[in-house]
């Protein structure tokens, strides 16, 4: 079942043990029961506020941290239990692309060493002069040319869009079937932004690649993604295509986002809906749905004790096989029965 | 292999060199060093020094300067000057010896200590507490004393005792470098730890060692002195501090006989004082906290 996906998290479980005078034994769930799937060729993009859990995930699925439980299967090979040289050679098959070109590139290294590093960490091309031809045909691919010129030059010397497209070529080289973007874009100018994405949209079509797309910018994550997951507190509380997500948001917290999405023109009859207060510590999960502090249909409903003392799940909704929602009273139909 | 030299050497050394140059400081120090690796390395080869040379009678002992002794003679009656060329290069060649042996040895504990963190660091960093709080002093002449007075063992002794410090700087700056995004990074493309630590650590620590290495020289030049004076030195191969040993417990500094104990001594004041304000100039070029300090 698990073979045709590219990646498949299966009940993904990732929680701090908060130290210090303050929180003593306290136990931060970052990431609290979360599973997704990713078709080959897919762009599942994950989105949620900070604090939300999503950059725990990525990095849990770069095995960057250890997960306290549940299943990453790449390709049907659950990553969690490999370990040292096993890992390592695993993971020419899934690449990240980090939220800060700034900070994610050895400023100390030529462009052209940067990418030639993940050929020399896993042994591919016969010498010095192949992969150096390598490194360069993937600096041209991510949109850098003239590609020996850029890659003489040290990627402190670089703008930031030119060092996201080296962090891409450096991804993109080992031909990986799955790639995480942890807010690939957050960092540049917006005039940039589309340039970085059209590249990476390209990459997809020519190489069959899968991202996990993780942002916090519901729009960017419409344009870009196939499939849309809002996660919330470490639990995904929507999931959707993206078209569907964005017109029919079914979720209240959804809804909230939705409806602070810029538009060029204000919609008839549509309402900003303004989430009170802050997304709590993950620390300390709210009882029963944890939304329901901020949640406005829970006060239109009256606070019904059902939000307070019931976890919901994340279930197939009413109004289609492909749309995913944990909230009891989301669904009109079933509202409406209630 | 010869790129990644390249990438090190960018920044590299005639950048530095210019730097210091600029720096009133670095130029003061650059100039006592030039000054003095010529007396240490050119001028022994000119003048040699043949220790068993001794003077013929009671005469030749003590001289002040003359023609045939320039600066004058010592106890056996032996040509100061000579001696003098010759203390400057085993002066300078202790002192470069036991700082390499203390770089290697405290870089190494620093960065290990550093990148892995936890048990390890806990662990170096005691014995690095060890070696820090041991009294220096007493603990060389000790080992001095039970070696035996052989420049091989004075080397060892001042190399394995000084390398504390560096430890301690090169630790906290891979702590830093540790939360660097470039190290996750490293690590999700398959690198292992070693790795990382040679292709990304190192390169950055550099700078900081080489500029700590500057200033740890100038220490063991001084423990060199302090231990040759006190008269643990090598009495086959006199060094700036074993000429103040013999020349003090020989009298000349009760007779007056300033030609013997004031070469030495300036040496050793102009050669730790060269080391010191170029270390200090090259400390303040890296490390940008002490940029515009001045």
């Amino acid at each position: 079942m698990s073979e045709k996906f590219s990646l498949s998290i299966e009940d993904l479980h990732v929680s701090y043990q908060l130290s210090g005078s303050a929180g003593k034994n306290k136990i931060a769930r970052a990431v609290d029961g979360v599973s997704l799937q990713l078709h080959p060729g897919e762009t599942l993009a994950l989105v949620g506020e900070s604090g939300s859990g999503k950059t725990s995930i990525a990095n849990a699925v770069m095995r960057l941290l250890e997960p306290t439980s549940g299943k990453i299967l790449l390709d049907g090979v659950d990553l969690v239990p490999l370990q040292g040289s096993e890992l390592r050679a695993m993971r020419r098959n899934f690449q990240m692309i980090f939220q800060d070109p700034f900070e994610s590139l050895d400023p100390r290294q030529r462009v052209i060493e940067t990418v030639m590093e993940p050929l020399e960490i896993h042994g591919i091309g016969e010498n010095q002069e192949q992969r150096r031809d390598l490194a360069l045909a993937a600096l041209a691919q991510a949109g850098l040319r003239p590609a020996a010129d850029i890659g003489d030059r040290f990627t402190h010397q670089l703008s930031g869009g030119q060092r996201q497209r080296v962090a891409i070529a450096s991804a993109i080289i080992l031909k990986p079937s799955l790639i995480i973007a942890d807010e690939p874009v957050s960092m540049l100018d917006v005039s940039l932004r589309a340039g970085i994405l059209r590249v990476m949209a390209d990459l997809r079509d020519q190489l069959g690649v899968s991202y996990l797309f993780i942002t916090h910018d519901l729009s960017l994550a419409w344009m870009f993604a196939d499939r849309i997951a809002v996660i919330y507190l470490g639990r995904i509380v929507e999931e959707a295509s993206a078209v569907d997500l964005i017109e029919n948001p079914m979720h209240p917290y959804t809804k909230a986002l939705v409806s602070v999405i810029p538009v060029p023109e204000a919609i008839e009859g549509a309402s900003r809906t303004i989430l009170s207060g802050e997304i709590p510590s993950p620390s300390s999960i709210p009882s029963g749905c944890r939304f329901h502090p901020r949640c406005p249909l829970f006060r239109e409903l009256g606070e019904p004790e059902k939000c307070l003392n019931e976890d919901p799940l994340l279930q197939i909704s009413a109004k289609s096989e492909s749309h995913l929602v944990a909230c009891f009273f989301s669904d009109p139909s079933k509202g409406d029965t209630q | 292999m010869s790129r990644k030299d390249a990438t090190l050497t960018t920044h590299g050394f005639k950048y530095f060199l210019r730097k210091l140059w600029r720096d009133p400081m670095g130029r003061w120090g650059l100039l006592i060093l030039l000054i003095t690796s010529f007396v240490a390395v050119i001028c022994p080869i000119f003048f040699p020094f043949d220790p068993s040379k001794v003077g013929v009678d009671a005469s030749s002992i003590l001289t002040g300067p003359s023609q045939t002794h320039w600066l004058g003679s010592d106890e056996l009656g032996r040509d100061v000057l000579r001696q003098f060329f010759s203390g400057a290069r085993i002066s300078l060649f202790v002192g470069i010896m036991a700082t390499i042996i203390s770089t290697i040895v405290g870089s190494g504990i620093g960065v290990f200590a550093g990148y892995y963190m936890g048990r390890l660091d806990g662990f170096l960093m005691r014995i690095t507490d060890f070696f820090l709080v041991v009294p220096a002093l007493p603990l060389m002449i000790a080992l001095g004393a039970i070696f035996g007075q052989n420049i091989t063992v004075i080397i060892m002794v001042i190399g394995f005792l000084s390398w504390p410090r560096t430890a301690r700087i090169v630790r906290s700056q891979t702590l830093s470098l540790r939360q660097r995004q470039f190290v996750p990074r490293a690590k999700s493309l398959g690198s292992t730890n070693l790795r990382i630590i040679r292709t990304h650590i190192t390169p950055h620590v550099m700078p900081l060692i080489v500029a700590n290495t500057i200033l740890v020289v100038a220490g063991c030049i001084l423990s060199e002195a302090t231990l040759s004076f006190i008269g643990l030195g090598d009495p086959d191969r006199i060094s700036w501090g074993t000429m103040l040993h013999f020349s003090f417990v020989s009298g000349a500094i009760g007779r007056g006989a300033w030609w013997y104990f004031l070469p030495p001594g300036f040496g050793i004041l102009f050669i730790v004082l060269g080391f010191t304000l170029v270390g200090h100039s090259f400390e303040k070029i890296t490390n940008p906290r002490h940029r515009g300090e001045s």
